[in-house]
């Protein structure tokens, strides 16, 4: 069958693993072959999906919050125009994302959900950790987001605004952590590394600088 | 065509729970809030989730509310809730 | 009545885990696949949310994230008349064949 051959070409899909497949997978499978058999999709479009999903790691968002650290000017245009300021680190984006940057100071604190469904910053973070799909982070981050927090380890002053946004359309929002205390005079490249995931979805601070 | 509405305005989220899709959490709705910011308009996804061409555009309006008026037991008084809602889900307050 | 995927504060089922795992292969492949369907515009992505959330609470509840997309790929392709459940199930015997 021509589509045996198809998987066989799919550098992606080694023919081993038919051995293991679970119900769905076959599904997937099925789908996959049947689809690729009637020319609707091709091998190399399936190909060139999956080496964007694969390129893109929090790495990427990371470079956007240590440029916004270290160039005021720059993060003026972010919060202002996210999706033109990353264009300017080369970072493209597609048609289909419209995305806000909001920023964590001493008096206000963000952290991002979709509770409808699983929206996320994915052109900058990459594809979202299972909790963030969780039906427990959906309906409990917004209606106790100091508790969630607290959690995944973050402990916020009672006076700090917390502010959850639920991106319920078209809008993707990554967050803009503080820039922590010590960093003051880290290379740009150094920071990056001190922003993690967690942070720009806001569940977590970034991290302090390693004390040399 | 205009938004509706400006930053500042205080608005009311529609109840409702229609059959079929659309993209305004029940535990906003029947809630007053304040509009943050104004986005463009897009196509309407209750018509574009079946095939449609999601005609007319639908302002969407980023709508913060404050915590403590949308959960009983909510104490930090300061603490909002910000959400994306189009213009037809919303209503002067 | 709250529809299955609108959990904003429903249900209170008590602290969030912090679980995360490495994308198999075939969910990298399935949102791979959704991603090209939606390139070619043969459904667009609230189709594909309208779908999900028209699932059972049980199925909606016990189906893992991309088992759940895969669901409404199979359902938007016939819908949409792009394959036929007979086809479909024809292919799934050929895999499991394979598989022995």
């Amino acid at each position: 069958m021509s589509h045996d051959r198809d998987h066989a070409h799919n550098a992606h899909a080694p023919i081993e693993e038919h051995q293991a497949m679970t119900a769905y997978e076959k599904r997937a499978c099925a789908i996959e072959s049947l689809l690729l058999e009637k020319g609707i999709i091709t091998a190399d479009e399936l190909r060139q999906q999956l080496e964007e999903i694969d390129a893109i790691t929090p790495a990427l968002g990371a470079k956007v919050v240590a440029r916004a650290w270290v160039d005021p000017a720059f993060k003026i245009r972010l919060l202002a125009d996210a999706k033109e300021a990353i264009a300017e680190l080369g970072i493209a984006t597609d048609a289909l994302t419209t995305l806000v940057a909001v920023e964590n100071t001493p008096h206000i604190h963000n952290v991002v959900v979709c509770t409808l469904c699983s929206c996320y910053p994915t052109t900058l973070l990459g594809l979202p950790p299972d909790w963030y799909k969780s039906l427990n982070y959906r309906s409990r981050v917004v209606v106790a987001p100091r508790e969630v927090l607290r959690e995944f380890g973050t402990e916020l002053p009672s006076d700090i605004e917390v502010r959850v946004y639920d991106s319920t359309a078209d809008m993707r929002y990554l967050v803009i952590p503080e820039r922590p205390t010590g960093a003051e005079h880290t290379r740009e490249e150094e920071l990056a590394e001190l922003v993690t995931r967690d942070s720009m979805i806001g569940v977590a601070k970034a991290r302090l600088p390693v004390k040399s | 065509m205009e938004p509706k509405f400006k930053p500042g305005d205080v608005v009311r989220i529609r109840e409702d729970y229609p059959a079929r899709h659309f993209r305004t959490p029940g535990y906003v709705q029947g809630k007053t809030g304040t509009i943050a910011a104004v986005h463009n308009a897009f196509r309407n996804p209750e018509s574009l989730a079946y095939g449609g061409d999601g005609l007319p555009r639908q302002y969407l309006y980023l709508v913060y509310l404050t915590q403590t008026h949308l959960w009983e037991h909510y104490t930090a008084a300061q603490d909002k809730l910000y959400i994306d809602i189009y213009e037809h889900w919303l209503e002067r307050a | 009545m709250r529809h299955v995927h609108d959990r904003g504060g429903w249900p209170d089922v008590g602290a969030v885990n912090p679980t995360e795992h490495n994308y198999t292969v075939w969910e990298k492949r399935i949102h791979a696949l959704m991603r090209v369907l939606t390139r070619h515009h043969l459904f667009r992505v609230d189709e594909m949310r309208r779908t999900i959330e028209s699932m059972t609470l049980h199925d909606y509840e016990t189906l893992s994230y991309y088992e759940r997309w895969i669901t409404a790929i199979e359902h938007l392709m016939i819908e949409k008349g792009v394959l036929t459940c007979k086809e479909i199930e024809e292919r799934i015997a050929q895999v499991e064949t394979l598989q022995r």
